[in-house]
């Protein structure tokens, strides 16, 4: 058993430094506090104890102005703890658009992972530094949450949407993953390693090709749509004269719905039209499409997302 | 008034036996009942807390196997929430002090009390039924989709109980909202009333509005899991985090229903161990009503990382950063109570002084949490384990343990050994720190909760927090010893032993049944350490 032990988990993404100075600001203020009150309480207990057993303290009632300034203070000091919070999150939970995408799925007790090049790997994540990277999860049961404490992230798994996080490696390492949402049995052995590489060293390990020959998602998604197993470009014609919307261009763009509603075609709506597409019916067309809820796994539907993505509304349509 | 005579008087003597005791609307009788069974709670459910720092000892998952961990975990906040803290104050010292504080010989519905403790203990008996066929192993939290799907354990007989006893919390609140408002003897204004009240009714409205929503979540969790109705399944079209939500709306609140009390004692305590007036009466009343308030509006800060939207998280960020502002007016508040007081150093100061370590501890690291960007990182991680155990342990439990010793001369008419209850408070005191600040560190090294094992660089800290549980257990079985002891052969315990000002200190100890001999007239604010000529209100 090692005898040491750090304060702080290795510092190893481009928000960790950020983090960990709000950390140290509000542990500051924090311990200036604690010290205050432990002085005043001990201070008093000791200075004001009891000399007589008949004696009573002093005929003092309050103190607007005290009042005032601890009601103050405490105010303006969780208000900028506030403000650099919130500016913090709204950086982390909104990815740069020139982020990579890696697809990660969540099941008991494992983490499967898919590369953009199509490389797969299994409770492991190699991730170039200097780069952002976004994550895009799905949970094939329960709630899991992908977190990285050398990154300062983490990100609930939700079944039955998608959800992101994102980060930049700054440092080259092994770090920790750790399931973070209880999942039941196994929750703490749903661990893994993420592996921070230098671009080329990257490079050469996606070439390496562990696991087989490397089908890119958006491919792997091509093959479901026209493959015979769901057989979506039956009615998803490429030139839009089937019963369906053509779906060139659509992830995105804004969508007109029949009840008059306009949604934006990102990632869940996509995942929804296919799980239950009875859910948002697209305006001008009839709900006869069959919910894939149950028949289609997670993985396969990040898949297809990641083709329907692909398709340009000017470039060919398959 | 003779010794024997005040005997013969003493809620506690006539009449005897266990038909009188279980049938009983002595709301003094009904404080002792719950008594007797929070205690034992609270001794099940520091059991199963031993069993978890036993396991994380060491690295490996090799005490215990993971379901039986899990478990563990399950049942020890399953317990100590439902069945200890919950009840603890209200149940106890709420029964017992609320009448007499109003100046009334019991509450506005002494059946429905009794009933209430009946229906603690169907509920509890409930739960343990779960625990004895198969066990629960979703966590406190009850997350769905595990709970409603996947979880092979008892869910469903301990969503019951937990349900089930819902009603005891709803029952208990009414009938303190009630006595407040309606039996406060002649000349106890709102503003004479003692902040124990304040506090207690402002725990009460937060149970009578926020119990029903866990009850009808866990109703909709059992209906889910038995007859496959869809609501928080994605696979029956429902929403995982809908559950999130609900649970969160009243389990939030909960917290309010733990620590309020708590505040409520230590306004009582701090005014008495220095025999002087609360330093800013009114903030301090106000500031509970505050909290149960602002209490309601900050569930959503246990979901910065569920895929909530942004903007809702921003607003339950800045909801909750709101309600470090009362928390901190009522410690300043006491801090300025003790200035030029005449401080005892009873026992009851030592849990006074340990409180105020505690709770300052375990409001601030609220803090960290409440700030966005910061949560991120610690959410579901150790720090939030500390945190809460700072609030509810260093918080709650601390101010129940320095309550019960304050208020045990008068419910039970015996002193017990004051050193002895001195080196309880620093047992505790030493072994709570000893045991959870390690786990702060923990937190932000990112290890996460609910873990049967981890890395191998996690166990310095979980040595030390394993060897503090220990003092902190010894802190809490010597109070069984001396106060036990007390009741056979303590000396008696005269009306007023600390000289402490209020109704509860003008009647005998321990209180006829009827806890007033005439009716009572209130002439002064409370806390009155002065010649009671001059009236101040505020």
């Amino acid at each position: 058993m090692s005898t040491s032990f750090p304060l702080f988990p290795p510092n190893a993404s481009s928000v960790a430094t950020e983090v960990d100075l709000l950390y140290l600001f509000i542990t500051a203020i924090s311990a200036f506090f604690v010290v205050v009150v432990a002085a005043l309480v001990v201070i008093f207990a000791v200075k004001f104890r009891r000399r007589h057993p008949a004696e009573v303290g002093a005929d003092i009632h309050g103190s607007l102005a005290l009042e005032l300034t601890w009601t103050f203070i405490p105010f303006v000091l969780a208000m900028i703890m506030f403000f650099w919070g919130a500016d913090l999150f709204y950086r982390l939970a909104r990815p740069p658009a020139d982020s990579m995408e890696v697809f990660v799925v969540g099941k008991q007790w494992m983490w499967k992972v898919q590369h953009p090049e199509g490389v797969r790997e299994i409770n492991e994540l190699h991730v170039p530094v200097g780069r952002n990277v976004r994550l895009t999860l799905g949970s094939e049961d329960v709630l899991h949450d992908y977190s990285i404490p050398a990154f300062r992230v983490k990100m609930d798994v939700v079944p039955g949407k998608l959800t992101t996080m994102w980060f930049k490696a700054t440092v080259p390492g092994t770090y920790h993953l750790f399931c973070a949402e209880y999942c039941g049995t196994k929750h703490s052995g749903m661990i893994g390693q993420i592996y921070a590489m230098e671009p080329q060293a990257y490079e050469a390990w996606l070439a390496g090709g562990s696991g087989g020959p490397a089908v890119p998602p958006a491919q792997a998604g091509e093959k479901l749509f026209t493959g015979p197993n769901y057989a979506c470009s039956t009615c998803h014609k490429a030139d839009g004269k089937g019963p369906a919307p053509r779906l060139a261009g659509v992830y995105g763009s804004q969508v007109e719905l029949a009840d008059g509603r306009k949604v934006l075609a990102d990632d869940n709506y996509v995942r929804e039209s296919i799980m239950v597409p009875s859910a948002k019916v697209v305006k001008g067309f009839q709900p006869i499409m069959p919910p894939f809820q149950g028949v289609i796994a997670e993985e396969q539907v990040i898949q297809l997302i990641a083709y329907i993505k692909s398709l340009k509304a000017d470039g060919p349509a398959q | 008034m003779s010794d024997a005579v005040e005997r013969r008087n003493s809620y506690l003597d006539a009449p005897y036996g266990v038909a009188a005791w279980l049938l009983t609307k002595d709301h003094k009788r009904i404080a002792i009942l719950y008594l007797i069974s929070i205690t034992i709670f609270f001794a099940v459910g520091g059991m199963f807390a031993a069993g978890i720092r036993l396991e994380l000892l060491t690295p490996k998952g090799d005490l215990w196997t993971p379901d039986l961990y899990n478990k563990l975990f399950t049942l020890h906040g399953v317990v100590m929430i439902f069945f200890f803290l919950i009840p603890s104050i209200p149940a106890t010292m709420g029964n017992f002090l609320i009448p007499i504080m109003c100046g009334a010989k019991d509450l506005a519905f002494p059946r429905i009390n009794l009933l209430s403790w009946y229906i603690y203990v169907v509920g509890a008996i409930v739960t343990l039924a779960a625990v004895f066929s198969g066990g629960l192993d979703t966590g406190w939290t009850f997350y769905t989709p595990y709970s409603s799907v996947s979880s092979q354990s008892a869910v469903t007989t301990a969503a019951i109980g937990v349900f089930i006893t819902g009603f005891s919390s709803i029952l208990t609140g009414l009938n303190f909202i009630v006595t407040v408002h309606r039996m406060r003897a002649p000349g106890l204004t709102w503003f004479r009333l003692p902040l124990f009240v304040w506090a207690q009714y402002a725990t009460s409205l937060v149970m009578i509005l926020g119990t029903p929503v866990i009850a009808i979540t866990v109703l909709l969790v059992v209906a889910e899991r038995s007859l496959h109705l869809g609501f928080f399944d994605p696979a029956r079209g429902g929403d995982p985090v809908l559950f999130q939500h609900l649970f969160w709306f009243y389990s939030h609140p909960a917290v309010y229903i733990m620590i309020l009390p708590g505040m409520g004692v230590m306004s009582e305590l701090v005014s008495a161990v220095s025999r002087k007036q609360v330093f800013g009466y009114s903030f301090v009343a106000f500031s509970s009503l505050a909290i149960a308030i602002l209490g309601f509006l900050v569930w959503g800060h246990h979901l910065f990382v569920s895929s909530q939207s942004i903007y809702a998280g921003l607003v339950f960020s800045i909801i909750t950063m709101l309600v470090a502002v009362p928390s901190a007016v009522k410690t300043f508040n006491w801090a300025a109570t003790m200035y030029k007081g005449s401080v005892t150093w009873e026992s009851p100061t030592w849990w006074v002084v340990g409180f105020m370590g505690l709770f300052t501890i375990g409001g601030l690291t609220g803090l960290f949490l409440a700030a966005m960007g910061m949560d991120i990182h610690l959410t579901d991680t150790y720090f939030v384990v500390a945190h809460f155990h700072y609030i509810m342990v260093g918080g709650a439990i601390m101010a129940y343990m320095g309550g019960l010793h304050f208020w045990w001369p008068k419910m039970i008419g015996k002193l017990y050994n004051d050193n002895a209850a001195k080196a309880s408070a620093v047992l505790v005191f030493v072994g709570f720190n000893l045991t959870f600040f390690p786990q702060f560190i923990l937190g932000y090294m990112g290890m996460p909760r609910r873990y049967h094992a981890y890395p191998d660089e996690f166990q310095v800290l979980n040595v030390l927090s394993s060897a503090g549980s220990s003092i902190l257990a010894l802190g809490y079985v010597l109070p069984a010893f001396y106060l036990t002891y007390s009741i056979f052969k303590g000396q008696r315990a005269p009306a007023n032993p600390w000289g402490a000002a209020g109704l509860e200190w003008t009647i005998p100890s321990p209180p006829p049944t009827f806890n007033f001999d005439e009716e009572v007239v209130v002439t002064e604010p409370a806390y009155n350490y002065k010649p009671a000529t001059e009236v101040h209100v505020g």
